[in-house]
């Protein structure tokens, strides 16, 4: 059987023939394809190579819609409506010069805009971004888009495009956190942060919209059209669906949030809501604040200028969680953990209290010029006197490396930014000897550290800078026994229809070892400042419901400026919920301005129905 | 067995001297290497925008792909092909478990699969199995050489082919079916098989196809998924379904018709840069060939596979034995459909098929099998030339 094929010596002529025939085969295919080609690229050619200059094909953005921002009830804090904005692609309108001011004076009068105006929106955008289009003006109506597109060949390159506008339903309220929404940049978009982001998709740029952005954002569609040589758009190509963007829920109470920005009012100022036990912020404001609506549109120069300006008070300026203030005597917490565990005193030392302590020939005084005669921790804080605590700013730094009440201040979480996913923070001053020292030799300040300087800080003046949100910290540290939390507003990333996707836990930065007894006398101290007689803010919480302990401060600004009122207070002190803190940069008192500003505060908290503090004091303090 | 023959065979090729390469055919040589170049070529203009990041992504492969297929060609060319017919159970054995294990393996990600994930590319049996049928249905065919008249044998070696096909139609791979069974016809036309009983396979043939396309789905039986269907049917009508099948055909003769006489060159050539002729780097290389080079670059490259096709011939008459005319002409077939259905594809005149253009669209598989195939080539080439040397006369062609 193998015989037959093995060694054929030549090739049979049935072969041969069957060869040929494949090979003419051959020979008639490739004859074939090549008439073929000779007719569609030689005698067609001119017909192909039209039609193919006649596709185009142009790629449509489909914008994802935003994720909602909830309060803790679910209550919508910021939102999207739909609106038209007026687009500039770069690939197709004139090239500089006659043709293109020509362009900007007519849309310019189309848009009620000046054609300067048009002209710097093109191009500072065109300059950062050359190959994405350019937003003329946001928010234009329908018939104006229909009146440019019927108009297309005197507006080369201009379009209308749907977009999602940011919608904030309750103005003024809130408005410092939720922060705007922009295109992204360059720049940003080589951070490991934006992946998946493209040129001219929008992404959060400052406040809640640019810590959540990976969640807020979803995922923008694409829609691809093969279009014509004239533009009109012949089919349908590929098209991915955009995902709208996740919801997030804040721990924020719109109710509570409102009464801060009541009680505030159109004073400078902040105030900071806050679990005392999580770092749940459940309120945080500034004042005066400004109206976020009018970032969903370009905003103007003018208006920008207003907002940002110091005239008017700095609307955009976020004080809660970006002015470093001295904080009076709200800060006597700060001297009291740091002069027991550092062994200055114990809860019940007795210091004498003359009205005035003397050190280096300068002379502090007791505001008010009040006398307490001798007293300890617990009475020294109701009652707030200054010398008890001079005393022990001057011992302090004299301990060690004198910087005893400077260690424990930055340990309870002054001095540097508490965390909060909000960016932007400031991170406050707590004075050093080598701070001050390095700034004299700067020629940046009259003099050298002194004792004096220690003396201030240990009542909250002269030099130190904290934040309203760090005050609240600290506060927050002493009353759940040492956990220094982290503030936090995100709570948790939700779906469309409200169903958890995942819980943002945000676990307390560390434990600090404060001694119980220790604390207990420092909340027994606070707790008499707000109930026992004498103390500074009794009168403010005569009659009022909720058991709160708490601290006036009255920080001097010098100068003949009004002092800066204070107040940092903490409810059910037996077993401590909210640390509530309130500032007016110009309330005077502790007790007159800002102390009232948390009892209004804290009635919205527990829902109880509350007319106010009978009488207003004048305790200073 | 199958182990003592591999050391046969591994003995025969130690025994080989260097002057076997000398004996390779020089014009198949240039034929491939050039069409390789060709490929390299007009993959790289095609997909520098493919793959965001690295534009040499396909280029870099199909090069690499191109210096592997080259090297296992000349190795194939060194080593007696007459030894592969005793293999012949091992090497059928080997495409019918490596086209199954590919239905496993598809059963196993939940979805259809055509090829096996491999650390360096994605392998497809159905390619290799061209090769291995060619191989294979040579070696049954010369043991019923002297019944080659029977309707028996016919039907037999047609049995044995027509069930790897159904299978990889059924993966879906309806091109690679069809290879099949034009190297199984081509094989027992070249073994000599009487002309009635291609009558009778052609009426067979015809009967199929019209149960296939229009009685079963009549009755409610998919044969061939729907979309192979309007693929196979969108050619006769392009513009009748202009959004899928009907629109690559377009697109795919608007982008060589520009081309026009010397191409647009490929900064310039819309149709492929913009994307409007999808798959430009595999089905529809061809066309990227017109569009870029024109008529000159699309002649160019038919010349190549006309080399290509002319030497494979004129092996198929020169072999040492029938074993050898048969292997021939098996891979003249499968080279032979795969670039007249693809090219005829591309310019509008077949229907679409999923048929690779040997050596030039992108794959590892389809380029791999090609060169061993050539390989083949190659190895009959040696043996006859060497055959004829031993006898002390020279070849006549």
């Amino acid at each position: 059987m193998y015989l037959d094929s093995d060694h054929r010596p030549a090739i049979t002529p049935q072969l041969a023939f069957r060869v040929a025939v494949i090979g003419g085969f051959a020979l008639v295919m490739f004859a074939i394809i090549f008439f073929r080609l000779w007719y569609l690229q030689v005698l067609s050619g001119d017909k192909y190579l039209a039609e193919a200059n006649d596709n185009r094909v142009r790629e449509i953005k489909v914008q994802a819609p935003r994720g909602e921002i909830l309060d803790r009830d679910g209550r919508v804090l910021v939102d999207n409506r739909p609106g038209l904005a007026i687009k500039v692609r770069p690939d197709e309108i004139p090239p500089p010069g006659p043709k293109r001011a020509q362009l900007y004076t007519r849309l310019g009068k189309a848009l009620n805009l000046r054609a300067r105006e048009v002209r710097g929106r093109v191009e500072e955008q065109l300059k950062a971004q050359p190959f994405s289009s350019a937003t003329v003006k946001q928010d234009v109506s329908p018939e104006l888009v229909y009146y440019l597109s019927e108009r297309a060949d005197k507006f080369p390159g201009v379009e209308g495009e749907a977009v999602f506008l940011r919608e904030y339903p309750h103005h003024q309220i809130g408005a410092h956190l939720f922060g705007t929404v922009g295109e992204v940049t360059e720049k940003q978009l080589k951070e490991s942060r934006y992946r998946g982001v493209s040129l001219g998709d929008r992404v959060g740029q400052s406040g809640i919209e640019y810590s959540y952005d990976r969640f807020l954002r979803g995922e923008n569609g694409k829609k691809r059209v093969q279009v014509n040589a004239l533009g009109i758009k012949t089919r349908d190509l590929r098209e991915t669906n955009a995902r709208a963007g996740r919801n997030l829920r804040l721990g924020i109470d719109l109710d509570v949030q409102e009464a801060g920005q009541a009680a505030l009012g159109s004073s400078r100022g902040a105030f900071v809501v806050m679990n005392a036990k999580t770092g749940e912020v459940v309120a945080l404001g500034s004042s005066p604040s400004f109206d976020p609506n009018i970032f969903a549109k370009i905003i103007r120069e003018r208006d920008f200028k207003r907002l940002s300006s110091e005239e008017f008070g700095k609307p955009l300026f976020d004080r809660a969680i970006q002015a470093g203030y001295p904080t009076g005597s709200t800060f006597k917490l700060v001297t009291s953990v740091a002069s027991l565990e550092g062994g200055l005193i114990t809860p019940d030392t007795p210091l004498y209290d003359g009205g005035s302590l003397t050190v280096g020939g300068v002379v502090f005084k007791n505001a008010g010029g009040a006398v307490n005669g001798s007293l300890a921790l617990r009475q020294a804080l109701t009652v707030s006197s200054d010398v008890f605590f001079y005393q022990l700013g001057r011992d302090a730094n004299s301990r060690g490396d004198g910087l005893l009440i400077q260690d424990w201040a930055k340990r309870l979480g002054m001095g540097h930014p508490t965390g909060i996913d909000l960016p932007g923070e400031a991170p406050g001053v707590i004075p050093t000897p080598a701070w001050r020292n390095a700034l004299y030799k700067k020629g940046l300040t009259d003099r050298p550290w002194s004792v004096g300087d220690n003396i201030n800080l240990a009542i909250g003046q002269g030099d130190l800078q904290v934040t309203p949100l760090q005050l609240a910290v600290a506060y927050a540290t002493v009353a759940n026994g040492g956990y220094v939390v982290k503030p936090h507003l995100g709570r948790r990333i939700e779906d469309a229809d409200g169903r958890v996707l995942q819980e943002l836990e945000t676990p307390a930065r560390k434990k600090l070892p404060i001694d119980p007894a220790y604390r207990q006398a420092i909340m027994d101290g606070l707790t008499g400042a707000a109930n026992a007689p004498g103390g500074t803010s009794t009168p403010v919480f005569a009659g009022f419901r909720i058991p709160v302990a708490g601290k006036t401060g009255t920080a001097e600004k010098g100068l003949g400026r009004a002092d800066q009122s204070w107040y940092a207070a903490i409810t059910y002190p037996q077993d401590p919920q909210y640390v509530v803190v309130a500032t007016d940069e110009a309330g005077g008192f502790g007790a007159e301005r800002a102390a009232p500003m948390v009892r209004q505060i804290i009635a919205a908290l527990y829902d109880a129905k509350d007319n106010g503090p009978t009488a207003v004091s004048r305790v200073p303090g | 067995m199958e182990g003592s023959a591999f050391g046969t065979a591994v003995k025969g090729f130690r025994e080989e001297s260097a002057a076997r390469i000398v004996r390779i055919d020089v014009l198949l040589l240039l034929a491939v290497v050039g069409l390789m170049v060709c490929s390299v070529y007009t993959i790289g203009t095609a997909t520098d925008g493919d793959v965001a990041g690295s534009p040499y992504y396909y280029v870099i492969r199909q090069a690499v792909y191109g210096v592997v297929g080259l090297t296992l060609m000349l190795l194939v060319a060194r080593f007696d092909y007459s030894r592969l017919r005793e293999l012949k159970l091992g090497l059928y054995g080997v495409m019918i478990a490596s086209i199954a294990l590919v239905f496993l393996l598809g059963a196993a990600a939940r979805g259809s699969r055509r090829w096996i994930e491999l650390p360096f590319f994605r392998f497809q049996p159905s390619e290799l199995g061209k090769v291995l049928l060619i191989l294979a249905l040579s070696a049954f065919l010369i043991d019923r050489i002297r019944r080659l008249g029977d309707r028996e044998t016919t039907s037999r070696i047609m049995l044995l082919a027509i069930i790897p096909a159904i299978m990889v139609v059924a993966q879906p791979d309806l091109g690679s079916g069809l290879v099949y069974l034009a190297i199984v016809t081509t094989i027992l036309f070249v073994a000599g098989t009487p002309w009635t009983h291609f009558a009778a396979i052609g009426t067979m043939v015809a009967v199929a196809v019209a149960i296939v396309i229009v009685a079963a789905p009549a009755v409610g039986v998919t044969v061939l998924k729907s979309y192979q269907v309007d693929r196979l049917t969108a050619f006769i009508n392009p513009s009748d379904d202009p959004q899928e099948q009907g629109y690559q055909l377009n697109q795919s003769i608007i982008g060589i018709g520009s081309g026009q006489k010397t191409g647009r060159g490929s900064d310039h050539a819309t149709q492929t840069k913009l994307d409007f002729l999808p798959e430009h780097h595999t089905d529809f290389v061809f066309s990227v060939v017109g569009e870029e080079f024109g008529f000159a670059g699309a002649a160019i490259v038919l010349s190549l596979f006309a080399l290509l096709i002319w030497r494979a011939l004129r092996i198929m008459t020169m072999s040492k034995n029938l074993y050898g005319s048969l292997i021939a002409g098996g891979i003249c077939a499968m080279l032979m459909f795969q670039v007249f259905v693809n090219v005829g594809m591309t310019v509008g005149i077949m229907p679409i098929t999923g048929v690779p253009l040997p050596l030039m669209s992108y794959g590892g598989s389809s380029v791999l099998v090609t060169f061993l195939a050539v390989g083949l080539l190659q190895s009959i080439h040696v043996q006859a030339r060497e055959t004829a040397a031993a006898k002390g006369r020279e070849l006549l062609v």
